[in-house]
């Protein structure tokens, strides 16, 4: 198993906001979760990338065999997870070249790797640039910087797939992007996709799982996931709405 | 710069110590410790200076024992005790110098361990040297080369005895000695320095640079700098500093002085990296600088540049006097204090002629329990119709037991000028942090890629070569500032 989260309890100055949440995921896999507005979802994505201030008052994550509850963020990076942010963040002055380039090396130092000559990362560059079909005029800027909504989240694909992480948390990638965008991002997800890795999408929308088709689809109330099923449960959700949920949970 | 460079740079950077630390054992002359007549004239014969010279420095002097200590800057420090520093230290050596083969190899390696080589076949093309290690220049390379050009670069010493004419007509011009207090010290006591002279027409072929390095103990550091650019002229002159760590505080107080004639152009680029005193504050170099350019001709031009990582205290405020009708004044600064370093820093901008304008960028960065402040003066009198100046200041804080301070003075004497003022004060944000470590870059790499963002457009006005040391030191500077 790559992921496996039990009983999780999770607090932001000192409020609950994840209440005892389990969720497993094998390499190969991709899991869906949905849920209303402050429900948690992003809450959730923090804790298992290690923000500070998220604190993890119950539970365990265990990633590769391993609880990660008490490791830094860098580190769990550097062990392949690797998070889309719903708001991803604007560095000034900091261009997009030289961020990945620190970042891939960063990764390479970890797994004792030598930084990666210059000739070989431009190649991979442009590699990654044609996959998410996004314009050398963005990837020539500061880190977000003057970016669009979707040019963003583009960006994050972008970033993940030249960082090739073990498993992949997408926090909403598909809001704001129009349709055009949200097929380029599904189709970098879909060519990254292998039976080595796995993807926790968050989500709102079914559309975007028209696209990247889930293996299982998770619905989060609450701090908790209340209920878990195949693709179908989002077209149902999608259907009866939340409401119907409310009902199922307090059951 | 390169993306590539950037990286490399951030890659290199490993621990938080400073580097050029070290101490070189050799032989020095000594003057005795302390400050009188005695003093003066001992310096000044050493250096075997004409009596105009020494009359110039006696008459400072003079000055300088009517004057008190100033206050007013945001700084604290224990009382100076100007008896107990030596004046005057040179590393004992042959008088003249015409090969490199005369210079004691033990200096050599100095240089060589500052990442500096004096041997001219192994430097880089394009940038001529100036080496000043305690009082004295060690070497000036690519005499000849420039000599060629009709450009004069050679230690403050060696234009006394050369070119006396031209050191009598322009030392004391911009910066008097009667200007302030460690201005007529320095006018008394200075020991070398460098000299450049651009003559009519001629752009300089390489950048030239000079190296100041504090050895000796107990001593303090006075040099003198003086460039002139004749009209149409133009050259970019770098100055890098480093000192070895010593326990008790040690005194630099230098001059600089710029004039550049009709449609001249001076750059002026400074990576300042006086030791900085130890992580508790003990130790470190006080940095007592005046440094003012005049812009004497029409549409001529002085740009200051600085990157400001060191020293203990730094009191700093490079200027420019735009005197020439449409001369132009800029002033570009990174100043990085952490532990217990103190910075009082900015410019001052006095616009005289008519259309002339100044640019003043200030970026501040205080960590551990630091203090750094901006002072500036915009002064636009009255005959400067049609002036403009623009500052923006920004502060970034790490940590919250650091302190940024802003201080703007503004006087503007006419109705047809425009004068612009902007400042921010910004954290270095958590979100951006967690942004960098979760793609795997930990925090203390990750504050040097932020900070050297925000610092770009002052970096990008240094020449390559000092772009990517000072982001070394940003970088390194800031290292355990955090967590
Ligand atoms: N830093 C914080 N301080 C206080 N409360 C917070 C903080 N971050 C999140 N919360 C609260 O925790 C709850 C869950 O937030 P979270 O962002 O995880 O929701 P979400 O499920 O991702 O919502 P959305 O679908 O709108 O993105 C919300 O009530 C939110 O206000
Ligand atoms: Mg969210």
């Amino acid at each position: 198993m790559l992921l496996n989260i039990k009983n999780l309890t999770v607090a932001i100055e000192g409020k609950e906001i994840i209440k005892g949440l389990n969720l497993q995921v094998n390499k190969g896999e991709v899991h869906a979760i949905m849920g209303p507005n402050g429900t948690g979802k992003s809450t959730l994505a923090a804790a298992i990338t290690g923000r500070e201030g998220y604190e993890v008052t119950e539970g365990e994550i265990w990633y590769k065999d391993q609880n990660i509850i008490e490791m830094d963020a860098d580190e769990r990076a550097n062990l392949g997870i690797f998070l889309s942010f719903q708001y991803p963040v604007e560095i000034p002055g900091v261009s997009m070249t030289n961020f990945m380039r620190t970042a891939i090396n960063a990764q390479r130092e970890y797994r004792g790797l030598p930084p990666m000559p210059a000739g070989e990362f431009l190649k991979l560059m442009e590699e990654k640039k044609k996959l998410v079909d996004i314009h050398s005029k963005l990837t020539n800027r500061s880190v977000n910087e003057g970016f669009s909504g979707g040019e963003k989240k583009k960006n994050e694909i972008f970033q993940m797939a030249l960082l090739e992480p073990t498993l992949a948390i997408l926090d909403e990638t598909d809001s704001g992007l129009d349709i055009d965008a949200l097929r380029t991002v599904a189709k970098g997800v879909n060519e990254l996709r292998s039976e080595e890795n796995a993807f926790v999408v968050i989500t709102h929308y079914q559309r975007l799982l028209e696209y990247i088709v889930p293996d299982f689809v998770h619905v989060m109330y609450d701090g908790k996931i209340v209920k878990s099923g195949s693709k179908n449960l989002a077209l149902e959700l999608e259907d009866k709405g939340y409401e119907w949920l409310k009902e199922h949970s307090l059951a | 710069m390169s993306d590539q460079t950037n990286n490399n740079i951030l890659d290199e950077v490993t621990k938080g110590e400073y580097k050029f630390g070290f101490y070189t054992d050799i032989e020095n002359d000594l003057a005795p410790r302390g400050l009188t007549e005695d003093t003066i004239r001992f310096i000044s014969a050493k250096k075997e200076e004409p009596e105009w010279m020494l009359e110039f420095r006696l008459k400072a002097f003079r000055h300088w024992q009517t004057l008190e200590e100033p206050e007013w800057a945001h700084l604290h420090h224990p009382p100076i005790d100007f008896q107990d520093i030596i004046y005057f230290a040179a590393p004992k050596k042959k008088p003249q110098l015409s090969s490199l083969d005369e210079v004691d190899p033990e200096l050599l390696d100095t240089f060589d361990k500052l990442g500096i080589s004096l041997d001219e076949q192994k430097r880089l093309a394009g940038v001529a040297v100036d080496a000043v290690i305690d009082s004295v220049s060690v070497k000036t390379t690519f005499q000849d080369t420039l000599a060629k050009h009709g450009i004069i670069f050679c230690s403050f010493s060696e234009a006394v005895k050369n070119h006396p004419e031209l050191v009598k007509k322009y030392m004391g011009t911009v910066v008097p000695y009667t200007d302030n207090y460690y201005a007529a010290l320095n006018s008394a006591v200075f020991s070398d320095g460098s000299f450049c002279y651009i003559p009519k027409g001629v752009r300089s072929p390489l950048e030239l640079s000079t190296y100041f390095r504090i050895n000796a103990a107990n001593t303090g550091q006075f040099e003198r700098t003086l460039i002139v650019a004749e009209e149409g002229g133009y050259v970019s002159y770098m100055e890098g500093c480093t000192a070895p760590m010593r326990d008790e505080n040690q005194l630099h107080a230098a001059i600089v002085e710029i004039i550049t004639m009709d449609d001249a152009e001076v750059k002026y680029s400074t990576v300042q990296n006086w030791y900085p005193g130890d992580k508790q504050g003990k130790g470190g170099v006080y940095n007592f600088v005046t440094k003012r350019g005049l812009c004497k001709g029409n549409r001529s031009k002085i740009s200051w540049t600085q990157v400001e990582t060191g020293s203990s205290i730094t009191w700093k405020y490079p200027s420019c006097v735009l005197m020439g009708d449409n001369s132009i004044g800029e002033f570009y600064s990174v100043a990085v204090t952490n532990n217990f370093q103190q910075a009082d820093t900015g410019s001052k901008m006095i616009h005289l002629g008519k259309n002339t304008r100044s640019t003043i960028i200030s970026k501040g960065i205080s960590a551990g329990k630091s203090n750094n402040s901006y002072r500036g003066l915009v002064k636009i009198m009255p005959g400067a119709i049609n002036s403009r100046n623009f500052s923006q200041c920004d502060s970034l804080l790490l940590g919250d037991q650091c302190g940024a301070h802003t201080f703007p003075y503004i006087d503007t004497r006419n109705q047809s000028s425009i004068v612009e003022h902007e400042a921010t004060t910004s954290k270095i944000s958590e979100d951006q942090l967690f942004y960098c470590n979760q793609r795997g870059i930990d925090t203390e790499k990750a504050i040097g890629l932020i900070v050297n963002g925000y610092a770009k457009e002052v970096l990008n006005k240094l020449p390559m070569e000092f772009a990517v040391e000072a982001q070394k030191l940003l970088s390194i500077t800031l290292e355990g500032s955090v967590g």
